[in-house]
């Protein structure tokens, strides 16, 4: 059996950790927004500021995800899986990218050209060594998560997961992350728990 | 546990149209990477594996991309008598840029999302994989990996994992990319093209050639392919260490190793051949290299297919574990080209000529930008 131990939203320009609203920042762009976010953790991590949008973005989330520590934990790295998909892999840095590359191809900007680069991020940030994928679907696929990640830990490639969803394009951007473990206790690791934290109102409900 | 059989395997590149024709070309010795003075892609001319230019300029429903795609799946579906419309069968894309070549071409570059919906729409890598489900007739929605240079080998370990789950009865895994200027000049951003031909594990290697290909394979759990070649175990790991540099001890693919080697029920010492990424640039070989030691594989004979191929991106892992599928069915490894004077810390046994041994079991790897590394095992 495994359970959600911690989940991290951020979408609609809120921050929810395990379903508490932390941040909230009508109107804000993305870019401030992201900003507001970083300052909010109070992390000092000055490659932060070096990060796509995208990384940016899941980072955060990690963050947010990661604060209490590990349930079931301490867990060797090299058992912290990561699986992560969006929609739209890198577009939103493949666009800014392709705009200046006739001028200066910039190194620093071609390496997040790639949507695993963010599972990178986060992987340096919290030392995690263990399975890592990156998914491309239309919408987060809740089920197919469940699944892939629940073989890991079943078949103990993995003693706990980090998955879920970090989509950026232009203004549009999404990020819902789950801990899933199972020595621990929490909601149980099912696609409708899933969704049902994704989907999380001010109002509580989902 | 389930055994996950090699049904059928296509490798639609430079230097032939199926697995057969380029293993010929690959034993005779002949290399896909070639001078290259190709304007659209760069100003000066350079090493890489490319298709001739118009080879596929008579469709034009589809993209170069999604031909590609086609024609090598189209090979694999014609041979192994897999139907696409059964529920029990998933097909997986692995591709890293997809038709990133959509924001280069056409009319005032129609991937641009200024110039139309449509464009920007072809261009994500969900709808290559429904253009390519549809035209063959799966019913499942496509599974899109796209994690760098080890897309994939990831990809066909996820085929296999979602066939041992009991999820799907067979999976058909396809990977492609195109080089275009957005590729190149990334990688010729980072200096990390070489000069000439590429010379993996060499002192005097400088950085990679690119290329182009797409190669597909076929798995499958049912009993009736027993006697095949099978997929046995595998495993990914990540550095966390630098985005765009790999681990400087290589304990992380030498991890992914050793847990392959585990799920395959291998010793080291029943590796026949190690498959590497071998890229040729300094820091991925000096890793591999540590890696391969630290896993207890210094010994076995090695090879790089990336002098033959280029690095094809999202397409490596497949068409290189293609490669190794072939080299197992003829107990023949291929010499790794460019090879000449011991270039890592921790030498390696680099195959410089054809070597006829038997074969029960070999190791691909891979690694990527990322941090990310992959290790699979084939069995016979």
């Amino acid at each position: 059996m495994e359970y959600i131990t911690a989940s991290c939203v951020i979408r609609d320009r809120e921050i929810r950790q395990n379903g508490q609203l932390v941040l909230r920042q009508p109107g804000a762009g993305l870019a401030d927004f992201l900003l507001a976010a970083y300052q909010h953790f109070g992390a000092a991590y000055p490659k932060f500021y070096k990060m796509d949008p995208l990384s940016k973005l899941g980072w955060l989330a990690a963050e947010g995800l990661l604060a209490g520590g590990f349930a079931g934990g301490p867990y060797d790295g090299a058992d912290i899986a990561v699986v992560l998909s969006n929609a739209h892999s890198s577009l939103d840095t493949d666009y800014r990218y392709f705009s200046t590359m006739s001028d200066i191809a910039s190194p620093a900007l071609f390496v997040y050209t790639l949507p695993n680069i963010v599972i990178g991020e986060i992987s340096i940030r919290h030392k995690l060594k263990g399975e890592n994928a990156f998914f491309i679907f239309d919408a987060f696929d809740p089920v197919f998560t469940r699944d892939y990640a629940g073989e890991l830990l079943d078949r103990m490639r993995a003693r706990a997961c980090i998955c879920g969803w970090v989509d950026v394009l232009a203004e549009e951007y999404s990020a819902a992350l789950f801990l899933v473990e199972r020595e621990a206790a929490g909601p149980a690791f099912t696609a409708d728990n899933m969704t049902a934290i994704m989907n999380l109102t001010n109002n509580g409900n989902a | 546990m389930k055994d996950i059989f090699v049904v059928a395997d296509n490798i639609y590149s430079p230097l032939g149209a199926t697995t057969a024709e380029n293993f010929a070309q690959l034993r005779r010795g002949i290399r896909g990477v070639r001078p290259q003075a190709r304007a659209e892609i760069a100003e000066d001319p350079f090493y890489a594996a490319l298709f001739d230019p118009g080879i596929c300029a008579g469709n034009a429903a589809h993209t170069k991309f999604e031909q590609l795609l086609i024609a090598s799946v189209g090979d694999t579906l014609a041979t192994a008598g897999i139907d696409p419309a059964d529920d029990r069968t998933i097909l997986i894309l692995s591709t890293t840029k997809g038709n990133i070549a959509l924001l280069e071409e056409g009319e005032g570059n129609i991937g641009l999302p200024e110039n139309g919906e449509a464009g920007a729409a072809r261009l994500t890598l969900g709808s290559s994989a429904r253009l390519l489900a549809r035209h063959f007739g799966f019913v499942n929605p496509p599974l899109v990996v796209s994690n760098a240079c080890i897309s994939g080998v990831l990809a066909i370990l996820t085929g296999m994992r979602l066939i041992r789950s009991g999820r799907y009865d067979t999976a058909v895994v396809v990977g492609a990319d195109t080089v275009t200027r957005f590729v190149f000049s990334g990688f010729a951003s980072f200096q990390a093209l070489s000069a000439g031909p590429c010379r993996p594990f060499d002192q005097a290697r400088d950085g990679i050639n690119l290329g182009e290909a797409a190669a597909t394979v076929v798995l499958s759990a049912h009993r009736r392919y027993r006697g095949n070649l099978r997929i046995r175990g595998g495993a990914m790991t990540n550095d966390a260490n630098h985005i765009s540099g790999p681990s400087r001890t290589g304990e992380e693919l030498a991890a992914a190793i050793a847990r392959s080697l585990a799920e395959a029920g291998c010793r080291p010492s029943a590796i026949g051949h190690v498959s590497a990424h071998g890229t040729a640039t300094q820091y991925n070989d000096e890793m591999e290299a540590r890696a391969i030691t630290l896993a207890g594989l210094q010994a076995v004979p090695v090879n790089s297919l990336k002098g033959y191929y280029g690095h094809t991106l999202g397409a490596a892992g497949l068409v290189e574990s293609i490669v190794t599928l072939q080299t197992m069915r003829e107990d023949l490894v291929l010499p790794s080209p460019g090879f000449e004077t011991n270039g890592v810390s921790t030498p390696l046994h680099i195959c410089t000529s054809p070597l006829h041994v038997p074969l029960d079991h070999c190791l691909k790897t891979a690694s990527g930008f990322g941090g990310c590394n992959a290790a699979m095992v084939i069995s016979k």
